[in-house]
């Protein structure tokens, strides 16, 4: 089983369409890794998806970073 | 086929345009889901489809429930596919003068021909995300455009699926889904053979083809607005209503 930050870096590559070397830790999806507004709701989609979890909307709007999801599982999974 | 093998999902269809609808995209190729609100409906959908070639089947869905809304949505993504065509039909009327009308009469018709739009339109529109493709088709009314005596609250949801439509249609564009409105005229089906002969005939007067639409001439254009032919338009409501009102 891959780690959980393997997870949500392969899932951001996945959504965003880039390479997943690019996804940087400090990446921000919408500066670094060009998301628009769409592209976030989906990606937020895809991590409850993924980690069988809800994420509330007031949570969604802060997960802006790759570091800030993959915290936000790590506090939020078990 | 221009909708070969995609998965489209028709609500209404038991009879007037939602069937004709359901049989038209079968025509064209399309893997055709067709919803009742009984089990017996749903039943005729599917002998209905599979008499008329079309692959697919009738389901039960009640839009104006969440659950009933889910449930046939898992059940139609595990046998067939993702919908990545949705045409909102289901509709009803309850007349009456707005001084008359009860709560109930403006409530049930919000609630199916409105909020059944928005219930299943979230629904599919998941499905249609990841598969960067998809076309959701409300059926809207010209009385939504011109309005009607005794109709305020069927006109209000039929001029709020098309405003539905233009808004929709920004959010989710830059995914190729586009989201379209046709708006019918006087259409020859059970729900307006429910006029009396004074009120037919004025509208009759008012048409400049001087005849009913057939419900097949509704379906040619939503099979239309579903095919790779129509691309290009979204957020377009289309009225098809023989020249009873002419938008600008």
């Amino acid at each position: 089983m891959s780690s959980i930050e393997e997870r949500v870096k392969k899932i951001v590559a996945e959504q965003l369409g880039v390479k997943e070397e690019d996804v940087k830790n400090e990446a921000s999806f919408v500066e670094d890794l060009g998301a628009d507004s769409l592209d976030t709701v989906e990606l937020v989609m895809a991590l409850e998806e993924e980690f069988e979890t809800e994420i509330p909307d007031e949570e969604a709007e802060k997960i802006t970073t790759v570091q800030l999801a993959i915290d936000y599982v790590n506090a939020n999974l078990n | 086929m221009p909708l070969a093998d995609k998965v489209c999902l028709v609500t209404g269809a038991s009879r007037g345009i939602g069937a004709a609808i359901a049989k038209r995209l079968g025509e064209q190729g399309a893997v055709v889901i067709g919803t009742a609100t009984s089990e017996t409906g749903a039943q005729a959908i599917s002998t209905r489809l599979t008499e008329e070639g079309v692959k697919g089947k009738g389901v039960v869905l009640n839009v104006t429930d969440a659950d009933s809304v889910a449930s046939a949505l898992k059940q139609i993504t595990e046998e067939f596919g993702v919908p990545l065509v949705l045409v909102n039909n289901a509709g009803i009327t309850k007349d009456n003068l707005l001084m008359r009308m009860s709560d109930e009469e403006w409530f049930d018709v919000i609630n199916t021909n409105l909020s059944a739009v928005y219930r299943l339109s979230k629904s599919c529109l998941r499905g249609m995300m990841k598969a960067r493709w998809g076309r959701i088709i409300n059926i809207s009314s010209v009385v939504g455009a011109m309005g009607n005596a005794g109709q305020s609250n069927y006109a209000a949801t039929k001029a709020g699926v098309a405003g539905f439509a233009r808004a929709l249609a920004k959010e989710v564009g830059s995914r190729s889904i586009t989201v379209n409105t046709v708006a019918p005229g006087f259409i020859d089906t059970d729900m307006t053979k429910a006029l009396s002969d004074e009120q037919r005939n004025t509208m009759l007067s008012a048409i400049a083809l001087g005849r009913l639409g057939q419900p097949e001439e509704i379906a040619n254009v939503v099979s239309f607005l579903a095919s790779d032919n129509a691309s290009y338009i979204t957020g377009e409501t289309i009225h098809v209503n023989g020249g009873m009102y002419m938008s600008q």
